[in-house]
């Protein structure tokens, strides 16, 4: 999933501080499992920036609501009265979210309340890491289902580097190094022949060093009179 | 012969190699490469220059290169992925073979986390692996790894680390091998302290016929104190410093002094072991110690080819 982190409570306070009608916007989808920007935390915020007006005797309107997925257009649809209402909505989702409805009604302001960090997973509670990069050639079945280009800080594909000690890696020794753990688990499989082979050059054209990625399936996209047809459900 | 490098010439003679690290200063001054060069000339085959080793940003490899070959020594430059991406090491490669640059040491390069340029944006196209396959491919066939065949490629001889002390021990051997599949004709090791762990490394690099594929420079470090150990030891990741050195090291009246004997003591024994061509000194801006440890290491004088 999609794993974010609140931007710093001063920051998002100065960022909003020009504006009087907030809408504060989350999402019930990885921000809200990610315990970022679900409705909890939309609530929280929401009494944390009241509190700190209260403080400096500062007026502001903040209203929060949550969607079910701030990247779909069908579900920001429902909330477009609020939008076109307030004179900031903060989003509480990742960066596509807020950029979905930025997208959809360019004359609003659409400020981000989340950094977005990663393609992670809950280890535990509390706890999220990086697992993918999408890159857009996917070679884990090399590799022992490990991810060298997201859990290796050089993304190499020829690892380990010589700063693998303990199986740590050397840039932040509480990590796993990617590649030491790529060892062993290909050595448990019997697979250690697959380290031996040379992966060469990584084709990076996939990634985002090929240009923004707009994937177009030509068989799901819907027909002129398709369309027509959904537009008038709605 | 691959390029012709008076490394290659010491090595290709059978001769006990020695190469030594010069540091490039944090500034354009080239001074001290000038100074260095001319202290240390006649001491060892060839000298490597780092490139912005850890991450600090000092003056280019190849820059040096170029001011120390005017001293009359033969560089090696180390070229990382770090910092440049296909297009960039491949266009240097060319540029150091159009400027006389005959070794090229090929390494992933230290993370920019430990150097002064911490915001900077990783490029890590490439792996040591995949840049020696590329570099080999551009020597030989003249051929770029986009495909694109090339006129006058460069000639070069093709260098690679690897570091036995890091894990998983028992892979590192194996990945020596990958790069002399990759195109590697020698090797510099990390600093060996732990000689008993360097020679069970060497033994499965015998074991598996590597070192008849690539030459080994055993890799030395002259320490200037316990502390130097210490820290060696304890906060430099993929280093092995034996708890007898750091002892030997802090019991000694004159530290200096036992640093300097120690690493003597060290590549007399590393010229005993089978399968190690050479010994590489990284004297770790200590380069003025370099002489004297190649001299009383029984080293000169230094092998000439006519």
């Amino acid at each position: 999933m999609i794993v974010a982190k609140r931007k710093p409570m001063n920051e998002i306070a100065e960022m909003v501080a020009p504006y009087k009608k907030i809408t504060v916007i989350g999402c019930r989808s990885c921000v809200a499992i990610c315990l970022a920007g679900g409705e909890k935390e939309v609530k929280m915020l929401i009494s944390a920036l009241k509190v700190k007006n209260r403080k400096q005797g500062k007026h502001q309107e903040f209203e929060g609501l949550v969607v079910e997925r701030q990247c779909e257009k069908e579900w920001i649809k429902e909330v477009e009265g609020k939008v076109l209402g307030s004179d900031l909505v903060l989003s509480m989702a990742c960066s596509l979210g807020a950029q979905t409805i930025g997208d959809m009604y360019p004359e609003k302001l659409v400020f981000p309340g989340l950094n977005t960090g990663m393609f992670g997973v809950p280890e535990e509670q509390g706890v999220w890491s990086e697992k993918c990069v999408g890159c857009g050639d996917c070679v884990i079945h090399t590799t022992g289902g490990i991810c060298p280009v997201a859990r290796c800080a050089k993304s190499m594909s020829n690892g380990p580097c010589g700063g693998s000690a303990n199986g740590k890696c050397e840039v932040n020794l509480e990590v796993d190094c990617a590649w030491s753990a790529i060892y062993d688990r290909l050595k448990l499989q019997n697979r250690l022949d697959l380290i031996e082979k040379i992966s060469p050059a990584k084709d990076w054209s996939t990634s985002h060093s090929g240009g923004r990625r707009v994937y177009v399936r030509e068989d799901a996209k819907l027909t002129p009179h398709q369309k027509k047809g959904k537009e008038g459900t709605q | 012969m691959k390029a012709g490098s008076n490394l290659e010439k010491v090595f290709e003679a059978g001769k006990f190699a020695v190469t030594a690290e010069i540091g490039p200063p944090q500034s354009a001054n080239p001074e001290p490469l000038i100074h260095h060069a001319k202290m240390l000339k006649g001491h060892a085959d060839a000298f490597n220059l780092t490139d912005n080793q850890t991450a600090v940003v000092r003056l280019s490899s190849i820059a040096s290169a170029v001011v120390i070959m005017r001293e009359g020594i033969e560089p090696v430059i180390q070229m990382t992925c770090r910092d440049r991406n296909r297009i960039a090491l491949q266009s240097d490669l060319l540029g150091a073979g159009a400027l006389g640059v005959k070794n090229v040491l090929c390494l992933t390069g230290d993370h920019q986390t430990f150097g002064n340029e911490k915001n900077a944006k990783s490029v890590f196209d490439f792996d040591s692996i995949s840049e020696l396959q590329t570099f080999n491919a551009l020597r030989t066939e003249g051929k770029q790894v986009g495909g694109e065949i090339i006129k006058d490629p460069p000639k070069v001889y093709l260098g690679c680390a690897e570091n036995p002390f890091a894990t998983p021990y028992e892979f590192r051997a194996m990945r020596l091998a990958k790069k002399a599949t990759a195109g590697a004709d020698f090797c510099q090791t990390q600093a060996i302290f732990d000689m008993d762990m360097f020679e069970k490394w060497m033994d499965e690099v015998r074991a598996r016929g590597v070192d008849k594929r690539v030459h080994i420079l055993a890799g030395v470090i002259p320490m200037k104190s316990a502390g130097a150990a210490r820290y060696m030891k304890n906060k430099v990741p993929g280093m092995i410093v034996p708890n007898d050195i750091v002892d030997r090291m802090k019991n000694a009246k004159d530290q200096k002094e036992e640093g300097i004997k120690l690493c003597i003591e060290q590549i007399e024994h590393l010229k005993t072991v089978k399968g190690v061509h050479g010994v590489h000194i990284m004297p770790v801006a200590w380069e003025e110690m370099v002489p004297r440890i190649v001299k009383e290491a029984g080293l000169l004088p230094r092998p000439t080819f006519a």
